[in-house]
């Protein structure tokens, strides 16, 4: 420490160089976590947000677009409910549509139908519960885009319509589009294509998309037995924002390059402190030579390594943090999330000190003999 | 170690030469095979404190050599080398380090500072290198005055004149009060006043603080102020006349 701080105030522009490339890194990385959490809630928040275990789903339905392509009968809930450890079970309809409000403007709503006394059934913020043929509970980021409560929306082409009786309590969205809670028999109709007014097809009025399932309390559901029984494919929660529109490849990207941040930031961190060691060699042999044990010469350059990293993340977040709350609000998908920030932090301590150490070790083995005679 | 923090050649059971430096019979050979180089050949050499002992010889004979073996950075192949009665051979690298530190000053050639650190921080340093509870030594400012940088203690290493750097590093290597002092080249770097100057130092510091002083030079001008000079040729040492 004694030497470390002191070669860090002598050299600081050498030290600040390396410090704004490892602050930037930084900033990079808040951006990438607030993008990828932000991401994260306008494609599953909807999900998330569900009082839900599993979903059980059609039998071999393709895994990404299960909620899109998956057709259950509504005799599956039964099966599904008599399951040992299942709480509750219900009937849970899908779809994205397109409509318009009558002033005109265009919005594009994720149809959640429900059964309007279930345990899916949202508490809302603003105005009634579901219960009504014809009335939606929304998002709030619905009301942010310009829906308000009282307005309807027109369905395209159907002609069916759908009247915002309120609004839930956070933001639910799916594959970035606002939800909209709709009562099941109304979300059957449309689903199925029904124009306004029309008689919804008998067969119609027994499917759904799967059957919502929530375990009991510290209970554990064999899904496996339970899809055996109703002849459906189960995906726990977590699973089933796999099939949310573009989840999956959007979190791949972002992982992907914040997992080549890290790697470049234990790159950059080691070959500065390769240069740095090569530089004291002659140093470190005087050092050696004095009397410093190779550990004292170690803890000092790590100590060194470990003050520079820290403050340019401290930084480097600072400065993120700070453009983030600038970003979030606007119509980027940006949330900042102080675990996910706080777990890049201190990965990329840990990595750039992994790089340093890596360099650092070379130290050890300078002959501190070197240090006489002053021409080796 | 009250024999070693007040040195007194006539302590009952005691030579002055076993609080000093004692070398007896020590070979050291780098390399191997066909090339190797016999840089110390059957060495001995006795040092007592208080004395400034000077090494002459040409360049390759050995006597950088001899001052890595008498301070334990390196080990002999063959013979002794005792420091105030410490084996300075020992195997163990970490015991060869804490005995440097403990009981050896070394000043190099041009002073080897840290460029790092201003003149009070260097003498600082050698007190910092054993860890917290052991941090007892002289104090520096004193001991810069004492060398005659009373103004100077906050220059850095780019700041000083090289007769400066080089008292820096004396007064260095004297704060952990060491047993013996072992310097190579010191006035390699300098005019002949600062030359004169600096072994003058050197000698009185010997004689105050009855340290065995063994120093190579190239510079036959200064051996005046030593008390016996050895000449090295070929890895082998001889008293000279
Ligand atoms: N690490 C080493 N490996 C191989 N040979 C070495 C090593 N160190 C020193 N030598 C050889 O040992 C001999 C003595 O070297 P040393 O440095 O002790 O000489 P010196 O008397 O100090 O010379 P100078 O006056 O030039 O400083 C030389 O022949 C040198 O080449
Ligand atoms: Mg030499």
């Amino acid at each position: 420490m004694f030497l470390a701080i002191r070669e860090l105030g002598f050299a600081r522009l050498r030290f600040a160089l390396m410090g704004a490339v490892i602050a930037l890194i930084s900033v990079l990385m808040v951006m990438l976590s607030g993008l990828s959490v932000g991401l994260v809630r306008d494609g599953v928040s909807g999900l998330q947000n569900l009082p839900v275990t599993s979903f059980a789903f059609a039998h071999g339905v393709q895994h990404d677009s299960a909620f899109s392509r998956s057709v259950v009968d509504a005799s599956a809930v039964d099966t599904w409910r008599d399951q040992p450890g299942v709480a509750e079970a219900t009937p849970f309809g899908n779809t994205l549509i397109n409509g318009r409000t009558d002033g005109g403007t265009e919005v594009d709503l994720a149809l959640f139908g429900v059964e309007t006394d279930s345990f899916l059934s949202p508490a809302v913020s603003e105005g009634d519960r579901l219960g009504p043929a014809d009335g939606i509970v929304v998002s709030p980021t619905a009301i942010d885009a310009g829906l308000r409560v009282g307005d309807t929306v027109t369905v395209d082409r159907l002609g069916t319509r759908l009247r915002v009786v309120g609004v839930t309590e956070q933001q639910d969205t799916f594959g970035h589009v606002d939800v909209a809670y709709v009562p099941l028999a109304t979300w059957q109709a449309v689903k199925s294509g029904t124009p306004a007014g029309a008689q919804v097809p008998a067969q119609a009025t027994q499917e759904i998309t799967a059957v919502a399932v929530r375990a009991a309390d510290g209970d554990s559901v064999d899904l496996a037995a339970g899809d055996k029984a109703a002849g459906t494919e189960s995906l726990t929660l977590d699973e089933s924002y796999g099939a949310s529109p573009g989840y999956t490849a959007e979190t791949t990207t972002l992982q992907l390059i914040q997992g080549f941040l890290y790697a470049i930031s234990a790159l950059v961190a080691g070959a500065f402190f390769a240069v740095w060691a090569i530089q004291r060699r002659q140093e470190v042999a005087v050092l050696r030579a004095l009397g410093a044990s190779t550990r004292w010469v170690l803890r000092d350059a790590l100590t060194q390594a470990l003050i520079l990293l820290a403050l340019a993340i401290a930084v480097g977040m600072g400065i993120g943090l700070g453009l983030g709350a600038l970003i979030s609000g606007g119509n980027v998908p940006f949330a900042l999330h102080p675990q996910s920030i706080a777990a890049a932090a201190a990965g990329l301590l840990v990595l750039g000190l992994v790089g340093a150490a890596a360099a650092v070790v070379r130290l050890t083995s300078i002959d501190p003999a070197t240090a006489l005679g002053g021409n080796r | 170690m009250s024999s070693r923090t007040t040195p007194s050649p006539s302590a009952p059971g005691t030579t002055p030469a076993d609080l000093g430096l004692v070398m007896r019979g020590v070979h050291l050979r780098h390399g191997d095979g066909a090339e190797t180089v016999h840089a110390l050949d059957d060495v001995d050499l006795t040092v007592a404190p208080g004395e400034l002992a000077a090494i002459v010889g040409p360049s390759g004979a050995g006597k950088s050599s001899l001052l890595a073996v008498a301070g334990g950075l390196a080990r002999p192949d063959e013979g002794t080398v005792t420091v105030a009665g410490h084996d300075m051979t020992v195997s163990s690298r970490r015991a060869r380090t804490e005995l440097r530190r403990r009981h050896v000053g070394f000043v190099f050639q041009s002073g080897n500072l840290l460029p790092a650190l201003t003149a009070a921080d260097q003498l600082r340093l050698p007190l910092r290198l054993g860890g917290r509870r052991d941090r007892s030594g002289r104090d520096p400012l004193q001991m810069l005055a004492h060398v005659g940088l009373a103004g100077k203690a906050d220059r850095r290493p780019h700041q000083l004149s090289g007769g400066e750097r080089q008292r820096v590093g004396i007064a260095r290597a004297l704060m952990t009060e060491p047993s013996v002092l072992l310097v190579d080249e010191p006035t390699a770097a300098l005019d002949r006043a600062r030359s004169h100057d600096i072994v003058q130092l050197l000698a009185q510091e010997a004689r105050e603080r009855s340290v065995a002083v063994v120093m190579v030079t190239h510079d036959h001008d200064v051996l005046q102020y030593c008390d016996t000079i050895y000449e090295m040729i070929d890895g082998k040492l001889a008293t000279s006349s």
